[in-house]
């Protein structure tokens, strides 16, 4: 299929980089003669598919034509000055940061810097943004990022509950919060038990507050009211609850932080820091915890460490308290960040420093204020004398007579009922566009005299006036020209390995092509530049574009219905493993909460199914990886009245297509329970088999994986969740969304869909994080059907050429039918290791001497690799990875025979830094050229890593988790 | 460090000092091995009292998150300060200096010997 050039230029040649006589040449290798029988071979015939007929996926488009769609699609988009707020503000993104961050693929194409020697530049951009937090918030310890400013305070609520030592299951919401974040705190807390009591805090009195584990205030308030919560928070932590404080970080830059108010917790979000709002996302949400909370952090946290040398690096923290290890005992099932975008936000703080964002919010704030100070002249009334930003107006009776006359002015408000208006001010609407005079525009749309103006200093309550500092390291303070900026953007970049230097084979990761052309729209004002709440009529281009994809991604699947706004996997899980437990609820079964999930499972399923208020089973598996059908059997008899699901894998996590499957899902229907097929593995099955027809009935998806959205260093990530017909009533909705009925536009009928997500929200935006959406939109308008399931042999094909090339050199752990693996296979290091005293480590490192990302380490079993080449590698560089492998069991093989010392070869020493080889005496038993030259190829291309191996114990040891001072990098 | 052979154990991995009604507790050095660098350690705040079997305190090695399980019913009379401050003493002495915690008890549950506990580590 691949490579058969006729006279149209088709993408699907351009995605998928082995050629006919690759494929050709790889299936002699594997044993077949096409690549179609190959994946018949693998694929059980209990569950392969024919192809679709009528299918909703149209022929595919060349590159030029999709853009021109995407065109066409924005246009129906419309643009205005957005001045809803509730926590989404336009924001003026640097262009330095536009070009040098967000549209360069040495950022967006890297993965979760799991391998720290070569991540050492966005490790760095990190911790920039975690001093950022933690220095505006007055709290010592900052995260790597959150999902986005609800799922944040949800995850301030259950640190509350684990750290406080109140006995009550109450929690205090402010009323004042941001209408989203409530309903999110509503439907999570409702799943595990929590009972929120809401109350006006700023009007409540402090002794009259009720016994809690935790209070959540918003600072300022969602409208606009700027308090003092001070008095609230003494008197909930004095009867031993934890306060958690959802601050806005350019409000910050001028009030008092969280920290001096006495909050425990901050959270919040960092789009308004260069972040355009992309119709809701996707942006930084951030989580920052007083000193002694640092363990109860959810997420990712980078610290400083130490490599073999002694020198400063940077790695990923406490690792261990995650999912993937603690499984149903894990802190949280959130188990990424949003890192493109918290690097964006946290180069915006670069750009700036600590006095332009002063600057920023000043002029903010001096906005709201003159146009606050006209109105009150006019004789409007407003609701808080005392705001930073944000003014809610009194007008009986005509909020929608002014949001109609805003809208003639290009101008969108927030109405908060049907007397009152919001108003909110931003950094965009400090500056005049052409003959586009904001304060003039406004002043019209309330009929005040628009000549007059109003200035004044200040109207922050002098209690509330910050005078502590904040961003005083360096690196805030250095990167003033655009020259400057550019070239540490240059130099954090060269230091990491993305794709775009080589192949990434992370096992379960699929670290395919994130093509240019899929790229190209997502910073398009039309898609960029759109509030998440903005009206159904501006955002109709955005409601079709959303339409095709939940029908192509339903036809994909085999399902019925699919929700796009899960913001990760772990969020898609837990929005299917909530749909689960809505339907059980809906029929009586309010018993039916056991989950099974296999021991070979990703640990985010049993902390997802933990949050969706569900007890975990575990089932065990067969030494094959498979799931033990007698063991399964066993436990549903055991618990047969109280199931509620089975999660399963498909591909499982080992890489095999499970022959059983079908089976497997008709026990569980059997006993009345529900099958949850884990979609991680999907780019092994696309267009050959679908979860919906062998039993599932709810899915994630990853589109960060099979659907080509960068991984972005670790994150954005979109996690939609597909359900059959029974379940669709129970995935998640949003009070706010623009359509309740999904698909908002039936491409058939020409009419909205007849589905409505009934569930709470699990994500703070109607539809995630939308302006990523267009990435996968391309990649399958792009593809066409034939081009996703070519995709898939691909892969397949590529997955068992390196099974079948390695298998003498490394045993390849688990197969399925005819010996053959999907599109992924585990090496099993565990010989080598016993025979040579060579770790996984070691040759994980190694592989970075060789110029190579290595594979995904020791998951899903210990002391193994699990290589996924994904079909977008071509044979040169497959080759190249598999020579690198064979080179490197023979460095371990030759150690073994004691050529060089156990604790004195190139294994034990990688990765060699380019001083390591330079500086000083060199006395080891292998030679410089063997330590970073193995191969001759790499004279020509090298990729240096900038540190040597890093010590992680001494990092957990010694926890430090903001920039170090600049003596610390001094010799 | 005591001799191990005096010891009695859990099958959580722990071992237990016993003198008059006061019992130490600290993880063996199977366990320590298992969690590979230990890098932190939670105990029970002194004066707390403690349920035989129930999770009182965290283990936390580069590796994984171990439990550390109150083997007696009783009151934690010392917490050990030196394995909070250098968390690698559980790796280089988990008999001696790396001992957790002391809890007084009225009555001591059935633990296993040594031999019963070489037993298990063996299976």
């Amino acid at each position: 299929m691949a490579g058969t050039f006729g006279l149209e230029e088709r993408f699907a040649d351009r995605h998928i980089g082995t050629d006919d006589e690759s494929q050709a040449a790889m299936l002699a290798v594997v044993g077949y003669d096409t690549v179609e029988h190959m994946v018949e071979a693998a694929v059980p015939e209990s569950i392969a598919v024919e192809p679709i007929k009528n299918s909703r996926i149209p022929a595919p488009a060349t590159e030029r034509q999709a853009l021109a769609e995407l065109r066409v699609l924005g246009g129906h988009n419309t643009v205005r000055r957005s001045m809803i707020g509730l926590g989404y503000y336009d924001t003026i993104t640097p262009a330095v940061i536009k070009r040098n961050v967000l549209e360069n693929p040495s950022w967006y194409t890297a993965y979760t810097p799991y391998q720290p020697e070569i991540s050492q530049g966005r490790l760095e951009a990190l911790i920039n943004f975690q001093t950022m937090i933690s220095d505006l918030t007055g709290l010592s310890t900052a995260n790597a990022s959150m999902l986005d400013e609800g799922t944040a305070v949800v995850e301030g609520m259950l640190l509350a509950r684990r750290a406080s030592k109140s006995a009550s299951h109450a929690f205090i919401i402010d009323a004042d919060a941001l209408p989203q974040t409530k309903a999110l705190l509503v439907n999570r807390a409702a799943a595990v038990g929590i009972e929120l009591v809401e109350l006006p805090l700023a009007s409540t009195s402090p002794s009259d507050l009720p016994d809690s584990f935790g209070v959540f205030v918003q600072y300022p308030g969602a409208s606009g009211n700027l308090w003092d919560p001070t008095a609230v928070i003494a008197a909930v932590k004095e009867k031993g609850g934890l306060a958690v404080a959802a601050a806005d970080l350019l409000a910050l830059t001028l009030v008092k932080s969280p920290g001096e108010l006495g909050a425990d917790v901050a959270v919040g979000t960092s789009q308004r820091f260069g972040v355009p709002m992309g119709f809701g996302g996707p942006h930084a949400g951030y989580m920052a915890v007083r000193a002694g909370l640092e363990r109860q952090l959810p997420g990712r946290l980078v610290g400083v460490s130490q490599d073999a040398d002694g020198h400063p690096a940077y790695r990923l923290s406490l690792q261990v308290r995650e999912q993937h290890i603690r499984r149903e005992k894990a802190t949280s099932n959130i188990c990424t960040a949003q890192v493109l975008l918290a690097v964006m936000a946290s180069m915006y703080a670069v750009y700036h420093g600590p006095i332009g964002l002063r600057r920023i919010a000043n002029r903010v704030h001096q906005k709201a204020l003159a146009f606050a100070l006209a109105l009150k002249d006019g004789g409007f009334e407003l609701e808080s004398d005392e705001f930073f930003d944000t003014l809610r107006v009194r007008v009986p009776g005509k909020a929608d007579a002014i949001l109609a006359a805003a809208i003639e002015k290009n101008i969108t408000l927030y109405r908060v009922d049907a007397d009152t208006v919001g108003i909110s001010f931003d950094e965009a609407s400090t500056v005049d566009l052409l003959d586009d005079n904001l304060h003039a525009d406004l002043s019209g749309v309330f009929g005040l005299d628009t000549d007059k103006f109003f200035v004044s200093m200040a109207a922050l309550p002098d209690a509330l006036v910050r005078e502590t500092e904040y961003l005083t390291h360096p690196v805030f303070n250095t990167h003033r020209s655009e020259t400057s900026m550019m070239r540490y953007l240059k130099y954090l970049a060269d230091k990491d390995y993305a794709l775009d230097r080589g192949m990434i084979p992370l096992g379960s990761c699929t670290m395919k092509l994130n093509a240019a052309t899929e790229m190209e729209s997502i910073t398009w004002p039309e898609f960029a530049n759109i509030h998440p709440f903005a009206p159904a009529a501006d955002v109709e281009g955005y409601l079709v574009l959303i339409s095709n994809l939940e029908g192509w991604l339903a036809e994909v699947t085999g399902y019925d219905s699919v929700s796009l706004q899960p913001n990760a996997g772990s969020q898609g899980e837990l929005a299917g493993l909530l749909a689960i437990r809505g339907y059980h609820l809906s029929r009586g079964d309010t018993h039916r909460t056991v989950c099974l999930i296999p021991s070979s499972a990703h640990g985010t399923n049993a902390a997802s199914a933990v949050l969706a208020g569900m007890k975990v089973v575990v089932v065990a598996t067969d030494e094959l990886g498979n799931v033990d059908v007698d063991d399964l059997k066993a436990k549903i008899e055991l618990h047969a009245e109280n199931l509620a699901a089975l999660m399963i894998t498909y591909p499982s996590t080992h890489g095999v297509y499970e022959h059983e499957v079908a089976t497997i899902c008709r026990l569980v229907h059997e006993a009345g329970g529900q099958v949850y097929v884990d979609g991680a593995n999907l780019n092994a099955l696309l267009g050959y088999a679908r979860f919906g027809d062998f039993g599932g009935d709810v899915s994630h998806l990853n589109l960060h994986k099979t659907f080509c959205i960068p991984h972005g260093g670790g994150g954005p990530g979109v996690g939609p969740v597909a359900a059959k017909a029974h379940l669709a009533p129970f995935l998640p909705g949003h009070p706010m969304a623009q359509a309740s009925q999904h698909p908002a536009f039936d491409m058939y009928t020409g009419r909205a869909g007849d589905v409505v997500h009934g569930g709470g929200p699990v994500s703070a935006a109607p539809y995630g994080s939308p302006s990523i959406l267009p990435i996968s939109w391309a990649y399958v308008r792009m593809m066409g059907a034939e081009g996703l399931k070519a995709a898939t042999g691909a892969a397949v094909l590529a997955a068992n050429y390196v099974a079948a090339r390695l298998r003498d050199h490394y045993p390849v752990l688990y197969a399925g039918d005819n010996g053959l693996v999907a599109h992924e296979c585990i090496l099993d290091l565990r010989p080598l290791t016993a025979a040579t005293g060579v770790s996984v480590d070691d040759v994980a490192k190694r592989l970075i001497d060789y110029g190579f990302h290595a594979p995904t380490m020791s998951f899903p079993v210990a002391g193994t690799l699990m290589v996924e080449p994904t079909e977008s590698e071509d044979l040169v560089e497959i080759d190249r990875f598999i020579d690198a492998m064979i080179a490197i069991k023979r460095e371990a093989d030759d150690t073994a025979a004691g050529r060089w010392p156990a604790d004195d070869n190139p294994l034990h020493g990688a990765p060699h830094t380019a001083r390591a080889v330079i500086v000083g005496e060199w006395d080891h038993a292998y030679t410089r050229e063997e330590a970073v030259y193995p191969m001759s190829a790499l004279i020509r291309a090298k990729y240096w890593p900038p540190v040597r191996r890093i010590d992680n114990a001494y990092g957990d040891r010694n926890l430090v988790c903001a920039c170090p001072p600049i003596e610390a990098f001094a010799e | 460090m005591a001799d191990k052979t005096e010891l009695q154990y859990t099958a959580e991995h722990e071992w237990v000092l016993v003198e008059g009604t006061t019992a130490t507790v600290g993880i063996t050095e199977y366990a320590a091995d298992k969690l590979g660098d230990v890098v932190f350690v939670d105990l029970p705040a002194v004066g707390s009292t403690v349920a035989s079997g129930a999770i009182v305190g965290e283990i936390e090695s580069t590796k994984s998150v171990g439990e550390l399980f109150a083997p007696v019913n009783g009151t934690v009379l010392e917490a050990n300060q030196a394995v909070v401050n250098t968390p690698e003493l559980v790796n280089s002495d988990p008999f001696g200096e790396g001992w957790l915690i002391k809890v007084t008890f009225e009555s001591l549950p059935a633990l296993l010997t040594f031999d019963e506990y070489s037993a298990l580590v063996a299976e």
